[in-house]
């Protein structure tokens, strides 16, 4: 059976299909969605790329504060900014 | 040598609170601070503005602080971050829930608001509280305030208003109407107010003991937790004097994180996190909020309390009719400050005070010796 070339993923519920392989982090780039909200407000996305500096968390299929950077796509996942 | 009618040692949040009130009360005041205003005691707390009735001269005392708290909310600014979040003392049985409804007579005696949750209304005002649970007393005009910022605005009206802060040293001793630095500068000072805290090094036969506490803080779940929450059984742990003991208690952050605590041990005074207390002060968390199984803690840290044998502060003059102090406040210094610096204050300039401060006063306890060099 072939590998599957792209993956559906659902961010802040929008419909959206990537590479197979897409790190999370990169594919809310990609859409133009940020990570997180500040706590003053403003959008934060990836910036170590590295599971240290936390800017990339997310909320993932419903559980808060994951590390974007560090997590594949899977079909069907649900990315929600972190509010 | 430089005079003052007051100088205060310490720029905690009792040490500011008291320099505000003497520089209101028209009087030349100095405030020294070896380090950070507001970096020790009064940053390691959680910020729980709570009326506490486990005597009635503590209650006394913080329904009077908590008014004095509710007068400044006005010209608070926003960084104190206070919040009349309200507090929850949760019961877990029947038998709890007894005390629930002999606390809610007691503070209504003392005019001091509050209503009985049943299982139900407990459950709908906090959905992340385990199930089973008995029920509850809101209180209502609890609040939460972030201490540190609330220490640098009275710190702050006090110097606008005249006050001198004394930045970088302690004292070294002190004793009539004499303060002497580290750096063997020295002061004059009609009254010498001792706000250190925990740190009784001038005053060494004071009986103020550390006592240990932890606290983690959480990353952001804004919508999580609405109240102050504290076990019923906080009093109960809270009243050991021997042995180490943890208690569910828990706070909603302005910023959606939550503060977790809490622990008290005596006879440790080393400040590092002690694994097997953060451990057991988590599982009973968790054991009231099965929900924080799943949530990211981002820092903890320690701090001691200052403890006396009956758990009132010492507010008021020494056997030196040039010391004056106000200190002692175990787990009340932020709540008690405002309180504390007005009685000591009354007490300085002969006004009638505005809660009776005979069961603050030192002399109640031991006699105390200054430290002479």
């Amino acid at each position: 059976m072939p590998e599957r070339s792209t993956i559906t993923i659902h961010v802040n519920g929008h419909t959206v299909v990537v590479p197979a392989g897409s790190v999370v982090s990169a594919a809310l780039l990609a859409v133009g969605e940020p990570c997180r909200m500040s706590v003053s407000g403003e959008p934060r996305t990836a910036f170590c790329g590295m599971g240290i500096c936390f800017e990339c968390r997310a909320v993932i299929d419903g559980v808060a504060h994951q590390r974007t950077c560090q997590m594949l796509c899977h079909e069907g996942m649900s990315v929600e900014t972190q509010r | 040598m430089r005079g003052f009618d007051v100088l205060i040692l310490g720029a905690g949040i009792v040490g500011c609170a008291c320099a505000l009130e003497c520089v209101r009360a028209g009087l030349r005041v100095g405030i020294v601070e070896r380090d950070v205003p507001g970096g020790a005691t009064t940053a390691a707390g959680m910020g729980h503005i709570v009326v506490m009735d486990d005597s009635p001269a503590q209650l006394a005392l913080t329904r009077y602080s908590r008014s004095l708290w509710q007068e400044l909310l006005p010209h608070l600014p926003v960084g104190v971050e206070y919040e009349r979040r309200g507090t929850v003392w949760v019961a877990a049985d029947d038998e709890e829930m007894g005390e629930v409804h002999a606390k809610r007579k007691t503070y209504a005696l003392a005019g001091v608001e509050s209503e009985v949750l049943d299982a139900r209304a407990l459950a709908a005002a906090e959905p992340n509280l385990r199930a089973g649970l008995a029920g509850g007393l809101l209180v209502l005009d609890d609040a939460v305030i972030y201490p540190p910022t609330a220490a640098a605005f009275f710190l702050h009206e006090a110097v606008r208003g005249g006050a001198v802060l004394l930045r970088g040293q302690g004292a070294d001793h002190i004793g009539k109407g004499i303060v002497t630095l580290r750096d063997g500068t020295t002061y004059a000072a009609d009254r010498i107010v001792v706000a250190t805290g925990a740190d009784i090094a001038l005053l060494p036969s004071l009986p103020i003991q550390k006592r240990k506490g932890h606290l983690l803080i959480t990353d952001r779940y804004p919508g999580f937790l609405h109240h102050q929450l504290v076990e019923l059984g906080y009093l109960k742990s809270a009243h050991q004097i021997s042995s180490d003991s943890v208690a569910f208690n828990i706070q909603p952050r302005l910023t959606g994180q939550l503060l977790i605590g809490s622990s008290r041990q005596y006879g440790n005074e080393n400040p590092g996190i002690d694994q097997r207390i953060l451990r057991s002060m988590l599982e009973r968390a968790r054991s009231y909020m099965p929900a924080l199984a799943g949530i990211s803690g981002i820092r903890a840290w320690t701090g001691f309390r200052a403890a006396t044998p009956d758990k009132l502060p010492l507010i008021g003059p020494t056997d030196d009719p040039t010391i004056f102090l106000a200190m002692g406040f175990e787990g009340l210094g932020i709540t008690n400050a405002p309180g504390a610096a007005r009685l000591l204050v009354d007490g300085l300039l002969g006004r009638v005070p505005g809660i009776d401060a005979t069961p603050f006063l030192p002399s109640r306890i031991a006699l105390m010796e200054t430290k002479h060099a």
